[in-house]
């Protein structure tokens, strides 16, 4: 009984010193070793982070990105999907069971379906606003006219507030000048096969395209991993596994650690060079 | 229980001096017949009935209007809607009365004589002729204001004031009643003071059942226009407001009473609905539901504002509203609010509201979560529900369907996303029967594939989809690393080749 009330104490003090300081300073990881270095840690929780489709059909990729990162954020908690109707009719509607096989349990899912740009934002700052959520994704189709600076600003505010990390998948849309903390591009890699010529788990070509904390212009391929619900390096995963070297798909690395100098980090590079083998 | 019933008594209104006398007909039996007279039709001597040849014979000099039921319908209707602001308990007496339940209104009135009276003037102001008639048992109040004279039955006199009514009261068949008549009994007390099996053995129970509601002994069954509220307040302005911000404070008035008689009832609301009467007898009603018991005013009235703001077309005032009530159409039991100390119960509640506040401003069908389904059909497997509905009481999570559970280290084995219907694209030769294609080509793009799985064959349940053979899928990559979940519909070497299909998109 005492320790009940002691976490339900401790939950309202967290609570209390949430609203009086707007600047929270946590930061989740990635997993990725690379991703993390260079970011300081990982991302800012109490944020927003936009993630672009590498083109429109690269939206599957940038939204299973930012599931992805919801998931290393929400640590357990409810997650709120605010998607605009017509990227689901482009690009297919959201299948439960494959938000399952990505690690997140559509029990902890609530969609909201918005039929235009200014209702996803509408919808996104409001969801935002409630701290019990763990990661609110929201995602507007294109680039519509009501999403400039001053509503991203309330959008990260909503989010500096409430302490509830707030992924913004665009696709279809260029970037514009955001309150962004971050903002990532991505395109699907091609995975790591299994010896029956099986696609493996999910890759991702990550560019991070702009960041507050000044290291930008990097590039890296992540694979995740459901059962860890975690990125991982694919370059530093190879050579710790060599135990499966697939011809033709390395790529030298002369550095031979986890990081990618920003010269070679070409993501585009790699996947030249798998391709060719 | 107190009934007020009303027959608007539909009569032809003259017009000017210099008009003719106005009958309204309908054609019945291969013949015009009259069936509604003005008054002054009525001074001249015609009554409903004969026919439009007989009458013109009489006056020749008439005018004439068929009969409109639909607009009679929609008239009555409009008129119900108006005697709401008496009580929300209304009964359409179809085709030409209203029947109001105002049990516990009358204190509104100060006594239920006023109530009678303010109603019929105010029906009266609207051009309407109106009988009016209070009694306890509806089927007493409905005969008297046909064919009675009286105005307030005192509750349990019922019997005693049907006595000197026709026959006609009862509403039977032409014919019994014609029967009953020529048996030399005109008046109801003569049906009463004799054995009721007589009458029910040569006309049927259902005869004797009427002379019983008329009588206040059997119980009448009433169907509401709309469902009764399980609890109502309401307010009543003698000058008409209108500025917004006196709307939201009555609102508000009203949403404290509410959740203050819910207090002392246990009960919380799941579905508060508020009426907006303009004084000149426009109805606006404002519906939220939520997906749990709440009885805390404030978040009621950040409802109500969510849905007030969301409004394509918004509440006009016009010349003010005389009277506000909040109604509750659903309530359930909802204990003593905690200490507020488990902090995760207050979360899931701020989780609740934020689902309320969605589906209140976009509409429930677009606030939803995800529930599985038993099924192979991958189309079928997940079903979108609002996230405001609970699961029925009988629900039990030991029989219901869970979601499946990955296999550790396998790779995603269902996409992100599916296209609803699937989509059809061209492929090259296959390269075996039994084997993905090499390339495809999907919206105008072709796609290389270097790496696929398969097949995976799932078949329709048979019940749903006789005959169908199964579809056989693919999971691919294609050389960009955009992973695909194809079908193969039909075999090679059936009656026609098979066709390929893009069912959905992996991450």
């Amino acid at each position: 009984m005492a320790n009940i009330d002691l976490e339900a104490l401790r939950y309202q003090v967290s609570r209390l010193e949430r609203g009086s300081s707007p600047i929270a300073v946590a930061r989740f990881g990635t997993g990725s070793q690379a991703i993390d270095a260079a970011l300081g840690g990982g991302l800012l929780r109490a944020a927003l982070h936009e993630i672009f489709a590498d083109g429109m059909a690269s939206e599957p990729a940038a939204a299973a990105f930012a599931i992805a990162l919801a998931l290393r954020a929400s640590q357990g908690r409810p997650i709120v999907w605010v998607r605009q109707d017509f990227v689901g009719l482009e690009m297919g509607e959201i299948y439960a069971p494959g938000l399952a096989e990505l690690g997140l349990s559509p029990e902890r899912l609530m969609l909201v379906r918005a039929r235009d740009g200014p209702s996803v934002l509408r919808a996104g700052e409001e969801a935002a606003r409630c701290p019990p959520l763990g990661a609110v994704l929201i995602e507007p189709w294109g680039n519509p006219k009501t999403l400039d600076l001053v509503a991203t600003r309330r959008l990260a505010l909503a989010a500096a507030r409430s302490n509830v990390p707030l992924f913004m998948v665009r696709a279809g849309g260029a970037p514009t000048p955001s309150a962004a903390a971050s903002r990532w591009r991505i395109r699907s890699a091609l995975s790591r096969p299994f010896e029956t010529e099986a696609p493996g788990h999910p890759c991702f070509v990550a560019d991070l395209l702009r960041d507050r904390a000044g290291v930008a212009g990097q590039g890296w391929i992540v694979e995740w991993n459901r059962d860890r619900l975690s990125f991982s390096d694919i370059a530093s995963d190879r050579a710790a596994t060599d135990s499966a070297p697939l011809p033709g798909r390395m790529v030298p690395d002369p550095a031979g650690g986890p990081h990618h100098a920003p010269d070679r980090a070409s993501p585009h590079l790699a996947s030249e060079g798998r391709r060719a083998g | 229980m107190r009934q007020i019933a009303q027959a608007p008594t539909w009569q032809a209104k003259d017009g000017a001096q210099d008009k003719p006398p106005l009958v309204i007909v309908e054609k019945q039996k291969g013949a015009m017949r009259l069936v509604t007279l003005s008054r002054v039709a009525r001074r001249a001597g015609l009554m409903p009935g004969i026919s439009l040849a007989d009458a013109r014979a009489r006056i020749p000099d008439l005018w004439v209007e068929e009969i409109d039921h639909a607009a009679d319908a929609a008239l009555l209707d409009a008129i119900a809607e108006d005697c709401d602001r008496v009580t929300p308990i209304v009964m359409v007496d179809a085709p030409d009365g209203l029947l109001l339940d105002i049990t516990g209104s009358e204190h509104l009135f100060s006594d239920e004589a006023k109530l009678r009276t303010g109603l019929s003037q105010r029906l009266r102001r609207a051009g309407m002729h109106v009988r009016t008639v209070i009694a306890s048992a509806p089927d007493a109040a409905r005969a008297l204001a046909r064919h009675g004279n009286v105005a307030i039955v005192p509750p349990g006199e019922e019997a005693a004031f049907v006595r000197s009514l026709p026959i006609a009261a009862l509403n039977l068949p032409e014919k019994d009643r014609l029967a009953i008549s020529r048996a030399g009994l005109k008046t109801m007390g003569a049906l009463a003071s004799r054995p009721t099996q007589l009458f029910s053995a040569r006309f049927g129970e259902e005869m004797t059942l009427r002379l019983a509601r008329l009588q206040g002994i059997a119980p009448s069954p009433l169907t509401p226009r709309r469902a009764a509220p399980m609890l109502w307040v309401e307010r009543r302005f003698v000058e008409p407001i209108g500025r917004v911000e006196h709307v939201e404070a009555a609102l508000s008035e009203l949403a404290h009473e509410a959740c203050t008689r819910l207090t002392e009832l246990r009960e919380g609301g799941r579905a508060f609905e508020a009426t907006f009467h303009r004084a000149d007898g426009a109805v606006r009603r404002i519906l939220i539901e939520t997906g749990r018991p709440i009885r805390d005013p404030a978040v009621v009235l950040r409802l109500f504002r969510e849905k007030l703001d969301s409004l394509s077309d918004p509440i006009d005032p016009g010349f003010g509203f005389d009277m506000m009530r909040l109604a509750l159409l659903q309530t359930e039991p909802l204990a003593s609010i905690q200490s507020g100390l488990d902090g995760r119960a207050l979360e899931a509640d701020a989780i609740a509201d934020l689902a309320d506040r969605l589906a209140t401003r976009f509409g429930p069908e677009r606030v939803v979560r995800f529930i599985p389904e038993n099924t192979h059909d991958p189309a079928r497997a997940a079903r979108a529900v609002p996230a405001t509905f609970n699961p029925p009481a009988t629900f039990n999570p030991m029989t219901s369907t869970v979601w499946p559970t990955p296999e550790e280290g396998e790779p995603p084995l269902r996409p992100l996303h599916m296209l609803n219907p699937p989509q059809p694209v061209s492929v090259g030769m296959a390269e075996i029967p039994d084997g993905p294609p090499r390339r495809f080509t999907w919206r105008r793009r072709q796609h290389d594939i270097v790496h696929a799985e398969g097949p995976e064959r799932i078949a329709p349940e048979w019940w749903r989809a006789p005959g169908e053979t199964g579809r056989d899928y693919y999971r691919i990559e294609d050389s960009e690393g955009r992973r695909f979940w194809l079908f193969r519909a039909g075999a090679y070497g059936g009656a026609s080749p098979p066709a390929w299909y893009l069912h959905g998109v992996f991450a």
